[in-house]
């Protein structure tokens, strides 16, 4: 597996390129589907709908998580033991 | 044929008793062999149905051994976590460690077969007291503290739902736990739901589970991410089922877990995240309470508890060989742990619903439920968390782990190797499981409370799921400099009873303890001076007062006595001459007055 994985990693441009061809097909195959049963109505008739959800959900995640770390959530390390003790008021 | 139940709590409360006595080469077969007898006493007892095991005690019906194929389905998974977590295990040489957790997997088979709230309750303490020693083993510089933060935690937990125990039998006047009238729900009703809620990590009352899971001991982990909340998730589905507000709140858990992940630098708390957003779509799906949903939450309990205790095996032998848990700390470990890398990446796609892997065969059925049962935002909601459950686990937890930059340290990069035979058994044992619940999903199917009516391999699912991981996967590498972990912690609600415990703690140690200071000083000055001032006055009072006039009465009576006993001859002719000369001079004497 190691080997296998190193191979990979050699030839990346490939691995990228193989990736995006694979993502071309998956969206071009949804359209082959029969979506009669899907739940909503957006999933009948958005051509690529979960393409689109999959990525902009992704997108919107990432956004979410990283204003809400930057706006005070992520603390230091020892963000609770300066809160015990005064040796971390001089930093 | 009620003799034929066999509890399985029995083998391993005694087998962790005689544990301590198994020494030497005897100690590992021994340690495989208990939580198997428990798996098999499980396995015999799939074969009943009926209330079982039942005690008279007080005047009431204690039934420890309720079986139906919702009990079943959950004893059947719990005893074969038993058997994975101690095999992952074996080689520690901790008796403690062991009982600790087969008292653990002990209560929660007990309550997962209880028929009624005061043997329930019984286990459910009995898992919070044994669970705790999977934390203070660890023995961190933390272990202590969050041990008793996660008991203290657990016990306002017990507290609450004892309270709705109560309160339930003095309105219904019965013990039996059962479904109860979520529709009209009563004082109780919420209390019981809050109790077993806390277990089930429900958000606000869930912050005890990323922090005491992230703490615990690299095999103790594996057994925590299984039998709490999942347990608390088949008393939810026994009890609560149907009751809307779950519907809310599993939501909010599937979202709160996914945000939180994604920001986490520690991998076991990424995961122990993870649960708690996972366990939002068990919740969510009881909330709905139709017979798909029930099915949906039942089956992704099941395939949870495989694929992440994979996935905290895996990280596990990550801890247990580097002694690091910091995507800051780590990084490009395929190289020196290929099988480590293998099976947790099994256990990525099985959380990720990837497809013929496990959670594809029942996420999709509570989703499923929720656009059947007209809750559509419930169902886009849980849709856009399974994204994120994708792009933190499925993709972040590996790439930043086993590839990325590389962060180890000379001497993390020496240590890293994949783990002992055993642990390796333990995951190919659980990676095998994923893949066959994933690919063949018809036997979990038949273990389901309802019958189902289901079928996850259709061509638009297939689809769906498909591009759903794929685009989002670019997402990912698109944006990932974004999301690349930083060595911080996430303040979370338990910063609230932090805080509040460090100002209660402030308040003691300050106002409360200097007022106490001045108090007694105050009264050594001023109260015990004067005190003794008094005293002093009071002691010469007494002395020359009090013992003055009765010491001077005292003398003046003796000193009376010893004249009067003068007159005392004892000659008649002598007393009778005192006698009529007193009685002349009182006549006289009155006569003399008279004439005045």
């Amino acid at each position: 597996m190691t080997n296998l994985i190193a191979s990979l990693q050699t030839h990346l441009k490939t691995v990228v390129a193989v990736c995006f061809v694979l993502l071309a097909v998956i969206a071009g195959s949804s359209l082959t589907v029969d979506t009669h049963h899907a739940h909503t109505w957006v999933e009948q008739h958005v051509p690529f709908f979960w393409s689109f959800f999959g990525f902009a959900a992704a997108a919107v995640i990432i956004g979410v998580a990283r204003w809400f770390g930057r706006s005070g959530i992520q603390a230091p390390t020892d963000f609770y033991d300066c809160s015990t003790s005064k040796s971390c008021e001089e930093d | 044929m009620a003799s034929s139940f066999i509890h399985p709590s029995l083998f391993l409360i005694l087998g962790g008793l005689l544990l301590p006595f198994i020494q030497g080469p005897l100690r590992k077969p021994y340690l495989f062999l208990v939580p198997l007898l428990a798996m098999g006493a499980v396995v015999l007892n799939a074969s009943l149905s009926g209330n079982f095991a039942t005690v008279s005690f007080l005047d009431w019906q204690l039934v420890f051994g309720r079986v139906d194929k919702l009990s079943t389905v959950f004893a059947l998974i719990m005893g074969l976590m038993a058997v994975i977590g101690t095999l992952y295990g074996l080689h520690v040489d901790r008796a403690g460690e062991h009982m600790a957790a087969w008292f653990y997997a002990a209560g929660s088979l007990g309550a997962i077969y209880s028929g009624d709230y005061i043997s329930l309750f019984l286990f459910w303490e009995m898992m919070a007291f044994a669970s705790v020693f999977l934390i203070w083993f660890r023995r961190g510089k933390q272990s202590l503290a969050v041990g008793y933060r996660y008991l203290l935690i657990h016990t306002i937990g017990g507290i609450i739902l004892l309270a709705g125990i109560l309160l339930r039998y003095q309105a219904v006047g019965n013990i039996t736990f059962d479904l109860m009238d979520v529709a009209h729900p009563e004082l109780y009703t919420w209390l019981i739901m809050i109790g077993f809620g806390l277990n089930a990590a429900m958000v606000p009352l869930h912050s005890w589970l990323p922090e005491a899971y992230s703490e615990a001991s690299f095999n103790g982990a594996v057994f925590l991410c299984a039998f709490t909340t999942k347990t608390a998730v088949y008393v939810l589905a026994r009890s609560c089922a149907g009751m809307d507000i779950l519907v809310v709140l599993g939501v909010i858990m599937a979202l709160y877990g996914v945000i939180y992940a994604v920001m986490e630098n520690d991998i076991r708390k990424l995961l122990a995240w993870s649960i708690v957003s996972q366990v939002g779509y068990m919740v969510a799906g009881i909330g709905i309470g139709t017979d798909l949903a029930i099915n949906g939450a039942v089956a992704h309990a099941v395939v949870h508890i495989l694929y992440k205790s994979l996935l905290f095996m895996g990280t596990g032998s990550v801890l247990y060989m580097t002694g690091k848990t910091k995507f800051t700390e780590l990084g490009g470990l395929h190289a020196k742990m290929p099988a480590t890398f293998f099976f947790t990446l099994i256990g990525c796609l099985s959380i990720s619903a990837a497809p013929f892997f496990a959670a594809y065969v029942s996420k999709s059925m509570i989703i499923s439920a929720g656009f059947e049962n007209h809750l559509n935002w419930a169902s886009w909601l849980l849709m856009f968390g399974a994204t994120g459950t994708f792009m933190y686990n499925g993709l972040k937890l590996p790439y930043f782990l086993f590839f990325g930059q590389n962060n180890c340290s000379a001497e993390t990069w020496k240590k890293a190797a994949d783990p002992t035979w055993n642990m390796m058994i333990a995951m190919t044992l659980g990676a095998t499981l994923c893949i066959l619940v994933g690919t063949a999903p018809g036997f979990l199917y038949a273990m389901l409370p309802h019958v189902v009516d289901y079928s996850p391999y259709t061509a638009y699912h297939l689809m769906e799921t498909l591009q759903l991981l794929g685009f989002a996967a670019l997402a990912f590498f698109l944006l990932r400099k974004y999301v690349e972990p930083v060595d911080r912690i996430c303040l979370d609600i338990d910063w609230l009873y932090r805080k509040a415990g460090s100002g209660f703690l402030w308040l003691v140690k300050g106002p409360l303890q200097g007022g106490d200071t001045a108090w007694g000083e105050a009264y050594r000055v001023v109260g015990l001076s004067s005190l003794m001032t008094l005293s002093r006055f009071w002691s010469w009072f007494d002395w020359h007062v009090i013992d003055g006039v009765v010491d001077g009465i005292a003398r003046s009576v003796r000193a009376l006595g010893d004249k009067v006993r003068v007159l005392q001859s004892g000659q008649i002719q002598l007393t009778l001459y005192y006698a009529f000369s007193l009685a002349a001079i009182v006549f006289v004497t009155f006569i003399f007055f008279q004439l005045l």
